[in-house]
């Protein structure tokens, strides 16, 4: 009875029957990201997360050559800790029209530009910033389990209570044990994930702002390197970070006097699909695939009005390597099940591959500023100022965090 | 009069972070008995509470500089029923515009909640908690 | 097996009204699971409603068979990702119960972290961490 999550998303058949029609819709090809900036990536800033969110803004505002005063709309994660308020004493804004504050991690990392979007598509604001300022290295590190232990006595909600007793607390661990299954399920090998790694730090080196610039990786390295989480090794966890990233969104029309070309957003999506919780997705009927990314990333296709190989250069979430390797499938990079051959040898991915993928390193070697670098990095590839530059791409792909509530974007130039 | 606490635990300001690239902090001074207010180095904007940026200029250059610790009461609010278990009701918060133009927010030495009025002139007072905290207060200008 | 590390607590269970049977079945070592009364669905976690019928008063618990099969599994092979009140290694898997709802638990002292296979089958035992604590835990059983 009524629809069936299970068979569309087995079956590769989206349910396209939304209105308005795209050609409708006001945020496509009608808004734009024009600025981006960003501090520093490093692994011990000595400052906080407001100053690195002042910097990054200015540094976009500045990049689309327009005035900070002009700024009417702020939207970040609800993770982040920098007081919004502060953000408008500090950088001396005017007044905000737009506020607003994303949940669900990573998963909000282009949740951030739509909602951005949509406020400037109706009217509510005309120059919304989404930044994200973290000091995951030298500050307040998330992901851990010695931080539980010394401030909590129970799970923090009852859909953790089924797993933090279990000493089961650590997103690494969490996308373990569903990564797990669909390896088990696809006959995936770890030699064959491994190359996502080693591609993404070739991408590194190349990137004077990637915390891994100068530290080169072989497969050989990566094979050697410790497990941390069973079946995840340490190369397959994103890098900690101290830093802090922003876009700015305003409309088509504005974005024609700026600074930069416009990298307009031609569709966008967020998912949460059934049995969602926060990445222990396990009563899922299928928990070897990546609904929410599915889904997000397929209404983002609808919007823009293409399909996964029209895309020229792919910008998705990897806070650890299966998250990115298995969203090539859920964006129809290749067919589902089919990544671990895909990324073989690592070609495929590589700056001349079918599908170059996070060419600024990725969350696992530029810098983990929770999806925000890798909007900046698609804005760059849309532009041509990519250090990892792909040959003349029209459209790109963006993804945010699996296992939660998720959200995807497709920019063109 | 003064505020009364409790024996429970007072809250602590948050230092995380605070002490941007310029040299010194509030309340590093204040643990000193000297009331340090930022100030913009290429403008000269006076920032209070401190900040990573100047919102004129966007500077990101900032010094600390003494405040004369003198001003008036800018308003006040009297609390008759506690709202924290560390301190004890009546007690009264007052809000002081500094003669250098900041305001801030604090509370009162020798001073009845009756006694207060806008407009009153006072002048800082510091009173150490412990070996970790020092608070800045303000007393009448005498 | 899974062995603590004395002096840091395990983190309890969050317990609300929703979930209160659940656990109160746990504490008297017996399991029990969601069912809805009207359309039979089996659920985990628990939760107030059912989603299938979007009734209130038919979420029922009823006794599981704690019997199943390993569905995923990890292992924490260093203490970088892993809750310190634990010693390293131990493992954590996800089992589906012939019921169809997946339990995430540790493994019980019968089961080696090297043993353990998806499709291994499994049955559920009950651990007192402490007087105020008891967990279920994952053990061998014959296929």
């Amino acid at each position: 009875m009524g629809r069936n999550i299970l068979e569309e998303y087995m079956n590769r058949k989206y349910d396209a029957d939304i209105k308005p029609s795209p050609q409708a819709n006001l945020i496509k090809d009608k808004t734009a990201i024009v600025g981006i900036g960003e501090t520093e990536y490093s692994k011990n800033s000595g400052r906080d997360e407001l100053d690195m969110a002042c910097e990054a803004i200015k540094n976009a505002a500045d990049d689309a050559g327009i005035k900070v005063e002009d700024i009417d709309g702020l939207e970040t994660f609800t993770l982040d800790r920098t007081a919004m308020p502060f953000i408008v004493s500090t950088l001396g804004l005017k007044n905000l029209r737009f506020a607003s504050e994303v949940s669900f991690g990573g998963g909000a990392a282009c949740a951030v530009t739509l909602h951005a979007a949509a406020a400037v598509a109706t009217g509510v604001a005309k120059n919304v910033v989404c930044y994200r300022a973290l000091n995951e290295a030298s500050g307040h590190r998330f992901g851990r389990g010695d931080g539980y232990a010394k401030y909590m006595i129970s799970a923090p909600t009852p859909h953790y209570g089924y797993t933090f007793p279990m000493g089961f607390c650590t997103p690494l661990s969490w996308a373990g044990c569903w990564g797990r299954r669909w390896m088990h399920e696809f006959n995936v090998t770890y030699e064959q994930i491994g190359w996502w790694a080693v591609v993404l730090r070739e991408y590194a080196n190349k990137n004077p702002r990637a915390i891994f610039h100068d530290k080169p990786m072989t497969h050989e390295d990566y094979m050697n390197v410790q497990m941390i989480v069973e079946p995840l090794r340490l190369f397959d966890c994103c890098v900690d970070t101290d830093g802090a990233a922003a876009h700015i969104v305003t409309s088509a029309e504005r974005a024609k006097d700026l600074k930069q070309k416009p990298v307009y957003i031609l569709g966008a999506g967020q998912s949460a699909p059934i049995e969602q919780e926060i990445q222990t997705i396990y009563n899922r009927p299928v928990i070897s695939g990546l609904f929410e990314t599915w889904y997000a990333a397929h209404e983002a296709y609808r919007v823009a009005g293409v399909e996964g190989k029209d895309i020229d250069v792919a910008e998705l979430y990897d806070p650890y390597s299966l998250g990115g390797i298995m969203s090539l499938e859920e964006c129809d990079f290749c067919e589902r099940g089919d990544a671990g051959n895909f990324i073989e040898g690592g070609d495929n991915i590589r700056v001349d591959g079918k599908m170059p993928t996070n060419t600024n390193g990725g969350l696992l070697s530029e810098a983990y500023i929770h999806g925000y670098n890798l909007v900046n990095e698609g804005v760059r590839q849309l532009r041509g100022q990519s250090y990892n530059q792909v040959k003349d791409p029209e459209l790109c792909m963006v993804t945010a965090g699996p296992g939660v509530p998720s959200s995807a974007m497709v920019l063109r130039n | 009069m003064t505020v009364q606490y409790t024996d429970k635990p007072i809250p602590r300001p948050a230092l995380w972070g605070i002490i941007y690239r310029s040299s010194g902090s509030l309340w590093e001074g204040v643990k000193e008995e000297k009331f340090l207010i930022q100030k913009c180095k290429d403008c000269g904007k006076i920032l209070h509470p401190p900040r990573p940026m100047c919102p004129a200029c966007h500077s990101t250059e900032q010094e600390y500089v003494e405040a004369s610790g003198k001003g008036k009461i800018y308003s006040y609010v009297t609390y008759n029923k506690s709202p924290h278990k560390a301190f004890k009701a009546p007690y009264s918060v007052i809000l002081v515009e500094l003669d250098e133009g900041p305001r801030v927010i604090s509370n009162t030495v020798d001073v009845k909640p009756e006694e207060i009025e806008i407009g009153m002139p006072v002048e800082i007072a510091y009173e150490k908690i412990d070996d970790e905290l020092t608070l800045y207060k303000f007393k009448k200008a005498g | 097996m899974v062995e603590y590390v004395p002096g840091i607590p395990i983190l309890k269970p969050y317990i609300d009204a929703d979930n209160k049977p659940y656990w109160d079945a746990v504490n008297d070592h017996k399991f029990v699971v969601q069912q809805c009364n009207k359309c039979k669905n089996y659920y985990q976690p628990p939760r107030p409603m059912c989603p299938e019928c979007l009734t209130l008063d038919t979420m029922d618990f009823v006794p599981a068979s704690g019997k199943g099969e390993v569905h995923s599994y990890i292992i924490y092979t260093t203490d970088k990702m892993a809750y310190p009140g634990m010693k390293i290694p131990y493992a954590v898997m996800v089992v589906e119960l012939d019921e169809g709802v997946r339990i995430t638990a540790n493994n019980a002292d019968d089961i080696d972290t090297e043993e353990i296979h998806i499709g291994m089958p499994v049955e559920i035992t009950f651990v007192d961490i402490d007087d105020s604590l008891t967990l279920y835990q994952f053990k061998k059983r014959e296929a």
